[in-house]
């Protein structure tokens, strides 16, 4: 990749993150988070993986930025709030951010692996990735299925309305009680 | 060709980002939303390292990625739902109000 093509991306990516995390409207903090992704889809593009980054693009973008906008208007959040939107204690949170990425960067600049150069050109073609999805990893890839459903229906159970889940739980003793009766006589 | 370390420092300044965003902001969406970022970064190096290993041929970072977006997405949703839950019940997603597990 070309090092300013890296430099804009990089920039991008990481002035939306900052704001995504500062913006006081959570809503344009939602929007500051969808460019991230998006920076960070274009790397994964620029760095030889067209399949990750369009997921990405697909996934983060399409799916999970639109989840958090959901929630946001949901809880009523999207004004900004008069009292202070960070934590009392927040400079110690600040703090250990910046206090982690020290620690890193002395470990990435310290490693010999971080000097390597790129490998030879990979194609991994969509064809090869579904290949391996089902002969190498499909016992994963099965998993992570089971995983997905796991995490729909508990999402959709944790979020139902208490009032639907009285009204199930009231029908299911009415329709209990004829049978109770009956195994008594 | 860009070296590997422009990734991985690149890498670490997201993950410390979205970790400081997680600790100190007082709203929980906006901790998933760090808890996001940590996760994109730690996806960025899988790639990288990925792009810039010996046998780019075998594809296990591409195939951890794709997992770990998988992950990341059920997380959000449960997650989200959980937030939800919880503004229903409190009236509130302030995290410093949410104080009833305190002694």
């Amino acid at each position: 990749m070309i090092p300013i093509v890296f430099a804009i991306l990089a920039i991008l990516t990481l002035v939306s993150a900052v704001a995504a995390m500062s913006f006081r409207n959570l809503v344009h903090c939602a929007l500051a988070l969808a460019v991230t992704f998006a920076g960070l889809a274009a790397i994964y593009l620029q760095l030889g993986a067209p399949f990750i980054g369009w997921a990405q693009v697909l996934v983060y973008i399409g799916a999970v930025a639109i989840l958090i906008v959901f929630a946001i208007l949901l809880t009523r959040s999207a004004e900004a709030p008069k009292e202070p939107v960070v934590s009392p204690g927040w400079q110690t949170g600040v703090a250990v951010g910046a206090l982690v990425f020290g620690v890193l960067t002395l470990a990435i600049l310290s490693s010999e692996v971080a000097q390597r150069p790129p490998s030879a050109k990979p194609e991994p073609t969509v064809r090869a990735i579904g290949n391996q999805l089902m002969t190498r990893y499909v016992l994963p890839f099965e998993a992570i299925g089971l995983l997905l459903t796991a995490a729909t229906i508990g999402a959709v159970i944790i979020a139902m309305s208490e009032v639907i889940k009285r009204q199930a739980n009231t029908s299911k003793s009415l329709d209990d009680r004829p049978s109770e009766e009956a195994s008594k006589s | 060709m860009i070296p590997l370390y422009w990734y991985l420092i690149l890498s670490a300044l997201i993950f410390a980002i979205g970790l400081a965003g997680a600790l100190s902001r007082r709203n929980a969406i906006l901790v998933l939303v760090g808890i996001e970022l940590m996760l994109n970064a730690a996806n960025l190096n899988f790639i990288a390292f990925w792009r810039y290993g010996p046998d780019s041929e075998a594809m296990g970072g591409l195939m951890f990625v794709i997992f770990s977006i998988a992950v990341a997405a059920a997380e959000a949703a449960v997650g989200l739902a959980l937030i939800i839950v919880t503004y229903r019940h409190y009236k509130t997603v302030n995290l410093d109000k949410l104080d009833t597990l305190k002694g």
